[in-house]
């Protein structure tokens, strides 16, 4: 984005040009990808011609004229807003979500709508109604999910950022997997309002960028206090860009011994211990942290996420918007047909395994029980924090994945967040940030901050970007 | 722990989803999974653990009981498949 804003400026070219060839490309390319649900060509040129004229007029914002995609979970006013399903397929929003808001008041040319895990529930992109996406490193493999759309997109180069949501990992994995850098920034930070609500106690806005710098110019735009939102935090926001260029110098970096039990790929591991191994060399101190009920994550996270996807799904009912069955003979017989027909199986699973651990006679010895092992996952967290200023590690158990490979089998799926979500567990902010390959295929870095810390993630991985070069990689038919 | 086809019948009919036999069949042995995957947590001790209510303890946010919103009833049920002079229609409730 720093480039492309240097090239505006100097007037090498303008934003009606830039959007106009961006838009050629994804026209030429994303058929083999798939990562657009709907292409704004009209809108994009439109928010272009603007944004040339502010910028003439030396008015422009922040992101003036420079183009981004946003997950279609962001509700946009005036365009489809399918969350990837067949249920919102049909629907038109009638208002823009803060985010969007935010990002159009800033000057951002918005090229349209990115693909994603249906309702954001996957972590391959797989379960959307549109189809999956592919990973532009190999088309065979997925890019991760849910936000697969937006990373694929960005690994591409159809656009230098994509807004993202991030519930256990849909941020983090993908960006992993494509090779982007991708933030989940402190629960709260950043308004929830008009994101499509999965999991509403986990949920985060965040983006996928290629560099560190881009996320944190992205996230200045997107964070902020917004009364919509009644979980939005009213806590000042920093500015992002500005302590980026500080060294790393005695940053304390932990690193958790239980990531590198298995589950983890061998050849992952080593590109993760090089990474710390480059931080140290910049001048950060490894200490090591523990996690012990890392394991219990995953397990309560597929309670509390579900149970609450149950009761945010409920709204769906055929009546107000979105799909609804014909010729349906009653009230009940309305309501299951057009959510039976609506919701993929994914889908329909989580919202049934939510129902079940919030039924009578089970919501003690599951759901209560859950939250209170999140308390213990989330004093783990603390404590750690006690010593270390980021914990590092992997931020998946393996590089990408063969499309087909995991979608029969939800455990191993759901084991792929394992890493990412003690974060939306614990509400901290976290990211990913490219760190080598493994067969040719990305390996992310994971770096997990305390509660609004994210100016250090974005420096710590700011000054490994300065000393690396894994994030300037290009997929070879996309150069 | 293995749940029964009754038992997920009952949950489809609580979570107001229509399923097919094939899905019927597939949400038995996949739930199933899922609850003994998720089982794990009845070995944690959480002696005196409070439930976490919030990731950052915060409470709930209040404001003035004041009017802040506009009726702009037509442009939402645009998105509505069935309405008649303002209202939504759904099948006949009472006979």
């Amino acid at each position: 984005m720093t480039e492309l804003e240097a090239g505006l400026d100097a007037g090498e070219f303008s934003s009606v040009e830039l959007t106009r060839a961006l838009l050629e490309r994804i026209g030429e390319l994303d058929a083999t990808l798939n990562t657009f649900v709907t292409v704004t060509a009209d809108e994009a040129l439109a928010a272009a011609e603007r944004a040339d004229k502010a910028r003439a007029a030396g008015t422009g914002g922040v992101l003036n004229g420079l183009p981004i995609i946003h997950k279609d979970i962001f509700c946009t006013r005036g365009v489809k807003t399918s969350c990837g399903s067949r249920m919102l397929d049909n629907f038109i929003s009638p208002y823009d979500a803060a985010v969007v808001e935010k990002m159009a008041d800033a000057g951002a040319v918005v090229l349209g709508k990115s693909n994603m895990d249906e309702f954001a529930m996957g972590s391959s992109n797989e379960t959307s109604y549109y189809g999956a996406v592919s990973n532009p490193w190999d088309l065979e493999c997925s890019p991760g999910g849910s936000s697969g759309g937006s990373a694929a997109a960005v690994a591409a180069r159809f656009a230098p950022a994509a807004t993202g949501t991030d519930t256990g990992g849909s941020i983090r994995q993908p960006a992993a997997l494509t090779g982007t850098v991708g933030i989940k920034p402190t629960y709260g930070r950043v308004s929830r309002y008009g994101m499509i609500a999965f999991a509403s106690s986990l949920d985060q806005a965040g983006v996928i960028t290629r560099t560190a710098e881009d996320a944190a110019r992205m996230l200045g735009v997107m964070a902020g206090f917004d009364e919509r939102d009644s979980t939005s935090i009213d806590h000042p926001v920093p500015d992002y860009r500005a302590g980026l260029g500080e060294s790393i110098e005695g940053l304390r970096v932990g690193v958790v011994r239980q990531h590198f039990d298995e589950g983890l790929d061998a050849r992952c591991a080593d590109r993760i211990r090089e990474a710390i191994a480059e931080l140290e060399s910049l001048g950060a101190k490894a200490v090591e942290v523990d996690l012990p009920n890392l394991d219990l994550s995953v397990p309560t996270y597929y309670v509390v996420a579900p149970a609450e996807c149950s009761s945010n799904l409920s709204r769906f009912d055929g009546v107000r918007f979105g799909h609804r069955a014909e010729n349906a003979k009653d009230l009940p017989d309305l309501y299951c047909r057009s959510r039976g027909e609506g919701f993929g199986d994914e889908v329909k699973r989580r919202i049934m395994t939510g129902t079940y651990v919030l039924s009578a006679g089970y919501y003690d010895a599951y759901y209560l029980k859950a939250q209170q092992v999140r308390h213990l996952i989330a004093d783990d967290f603390k404590k750690a924090f006690a010593n270390v200023d980021v914990i590092a590690g992997p931020t998946a158990p393996t590089p990408a994945f063969k499309l087909g490979d995991k979608i029969d089998d939800p455990i191993t799926m759901y084991l792929n967040d394992i890493y990412t979500i003690g974060a939306n567990l614990a509400g901290l902010p976290a990211m990913s940030v490219p760190c080598g390959f493994v067969d040719d295929l990305p390996v992310g870095l994971h770096l997990v901050g305390a509660h609004f810390e994210e100016q250090t993630l974005l420096r710590c991985a700011h000054q490994y970007q300065q000393a690396t070069d894994w994030h300037t990689a290009c997929p070879e038919r996309f150069r | 722990m293995s749940l029964s086809k009754d038992q997920v019948q009952h949950i489809a009919m609580l979570a107001r989803l229509e399923l097919t036999e094939d899905e019927y069949a597939e949400s038995v042995l996949k739930l199933s999974k899922i609850v003994d995957f998720v089982d794990q947590l009845s070995q944690a001790d959480t002696t005196d653990v409070v439930p976490m209510a919030h990731p950052l303890d915060a409470a709930q946010r209040l404001r003035p009981d004041a009017v802040t919103e506009v009726v702009e009833r037509d442009r939402f049920q645009e998105n509505a498949a069935s309405v008649a002079d303002g209202l939504y229609l759904v099948p006949k409730v009472i006979e």
